[in-house]
C-alpha cells in the first residue's frame, strides 16, 4: 500500500528503494548540523522558556503593583499592605522547628539541582564513550538528586500551606495560619498564588524529567541505545534536564533573592 | 553522532575511552561559587537604600549562571552560530516583555492606591 503512493523514480529497483536517501531534497541535510531530535528539543525548550518567562513576567508586574516594605529588614511584619521579604517567609528547615534559618533550605535545594545537572552531563559524556556502566551509574545519581529535590519541594509546600504557629491577624480579626489560593498569612493573596503556580509548574517539569530518566535507565539497561549505536536519547533528555535546572536558577533569583 | 565509529547493530565491542570530565567539574565549581556569592550578598547588603544595586548584581549573576548552564552543560556554545542565534534572539524578546510589564505594574499600583485610598 505504501509503495504505490510514495514518490519514487519509474526505474527504481528494489535496491534503490531500500537504500537511505541522502540528497539535499530527500532530507539528507541536517539544518544547523544538529540532528532532528536535538533540534526539536531545542525548539520545545524555547517555547517552554516563553511559558516560564510569562510566569516570571506576571510575577514582576504583580509584585510592582503592590506596595514595598520600606523599613529595615529586622522590623518586617506580614501584612497584605506590602509584598513580603522572601527570607522572612522561607526561613524554616526540616527538623529544626522554630529556628530562623533564612533561605537555608532553598540553598540546599539549589545545590541538589546543580549536582543533578552535573551527574546528568556526566551521563551524557559516558554515552559519548559508549560506556554503558557509567551511563547507568550517572543516570541513577541524577534520578536520586531529582527525587530529593522534588521531595524537598513537597516539604516546602507543606510548610508554606500549614504556616507558622503565630499566624497573622487578618482584616476580619481572625488569626490565619499558612496559605491557600485566596488567603495567606504572608502578605497579598497573589503572593501565595504565584508561589504555587511558579514552583508547582517547575516541580511538574522536574517530575516529568525523573520519569524520562527512569525510562532512559531502563532502556540503557536493556541495551537499546547500545544496539542503536549511539546514546543520543540521553543527550536529548539531558537538554531537558539542564533546562529545568536553568529555570530554577531564574526562579531562585526572582522568587527567593530579589 | 555521526562521528562515532560504533557498529550499527549488536553489542558494542570497541574500546571504552577514558572519561574526560575536567570541564564538567570546572563548570560545576563556577556555578557553586556564583551561588555562594549570591547568598553572601543576600545577607550582607540588607540596607533598603542598596536594594536596586543588590538586585542588579543578582540579575547579572543569574545571567552569568545561565550562560554557563546553556553554554557548557547544554553545549550551545559549541553548536553552529546559526543555531546559537536561533535560540538567543527569541529570548531577547522576553527582556523587553519584562521591562514593559514591570513598568506597567508600578503604574497600575500607583493608580489603584490614588484612586481608592483617598
Amino acid at each position: 500500500m505504501a509503495h504505490s503512493t510514495t514518490l519514487q523514480p519509474n526505474a527504481a529497483s528494489a535496491a534503490y528503494v531500500d537504500a537511505p536517501r541522502t540528497g539535499t531534497w530527500d532530507g539528507g541535510n541536517e539544518p544547523f548540523k544538529a540532528s532532528y531530535g536535538k533540534l526539536m528539543m531545542w525548539f520545545f525548550l524555547l517555547s517552554d522558556a516563553f511559558t516560564f518567562g510569562a510566569f516570571l513576567t506576571a510575577y514582576g508586574l504583580i509584585r510592582h503593583k503592590h506596595g514595598v516594605f520600606t523599613g529595615e529588614a529586622k522590623d518586617f511584619f506580614f501584612s497584605t499592605a506590602h509584598w513580603p521579604i522572601p527570607e522572612k517567609v522561607f526561613n524554616a528547615f526540616p527538623g529544626l522547628h522554630g529556628v530562623d534559618l533564612p533561605l537555608a533550605f532553598v540553598a540546599f535545594m539549589t545545590m541538589i539541582l546543580i549536582f543533578s545537572s552535573v551527574t546528568m552531563v556526566l551521563a551524557v559524556e559516558a554515552g559519548h564513550r559508549m560506556d554503558k556502566a557509567d551511563v547507568q551509574k550517572w543516570l541513577l545519581w541524577t534520578i536520586l538528586f531529582g527525587s530529593i529535590f522534588i521531595s524537598s519541594q513537597a516539604w516546602e509546600w507543606t510548610h508554606f500551606i500549614n504556616g507558622t504557629e503565630a499566624g497573622t491577624r487578618m482584616a476580619d480579626g481572625t488569626i490565619f495560619h499558612g496559605a491557600n489560593l485566596t488567603m495567606n498569612q504572608y502578605g497579598p493573596p497573589l503572593f501565595a498564588d504565584l508561589f504555587f503556580f511558579i514552583t508547582g509548574f517547575h516541580g511538574t517539569h522536574v517530575f516529568s524529567g525523573i520519569c524520562l530518566l527512569v525510562w532512559c535507565f531502563i532502556a540503557t539497561t536493556n541495551g537499546t541505545f547500545e544496539k542503536r549505536g549511539h546514546y543520543e536519547m540521553i543527550e536529548k533528555i539531558g537538554l531537558y534536564w539542564h533546562f529545568v535546572d536553568l529555570v530554577w536558577v531564574f526562579v531562585f533569583t526572582f522568587f527567593y533573592l530579589v | 553522532m555521526s562521528a562515532h565509529a560504533a557498529p550499527e547493530h549488536g553489542e558494542y565491542t570497541g574500546e571504552i575511552a577514558k572519561p574526560n570530565t575536567a570541564w564538567i567539574w570546572k563548570t560545576f565549581w563556577i556555578l557553586v561559587i556564583i551561588t555562594a556569592a549570591e547568598f553572601a550578598i543576600a545577607f550582607s547588603m540588607t540596607s533598603p537604600g542598596l536594594r536596586t544595586l543588590r538586585n542588579t548584581i543578582f540579575i547579572v549573576m543569574t545571567i552569568l549562571k545561565a550562560f554557563f548552564i546553556v553554554g557548557e552543560f547544554m553545549h550551545l556554545k559549541h553548536e553552529v552560530k546559526s543555531l546559537i542565534w536561533t535560540i538567543l534572539v527569541p529570548t531577547a524578546l522576553l527582556v523587553w516583555l519584562v521591562v514593559a510589564l514591570v513598568t506597567e505594574g508600578s503604574y497600575v499600583g500607583e493608580v489603584l492606591s490614588h484612586m481608592f485610598s483617598s
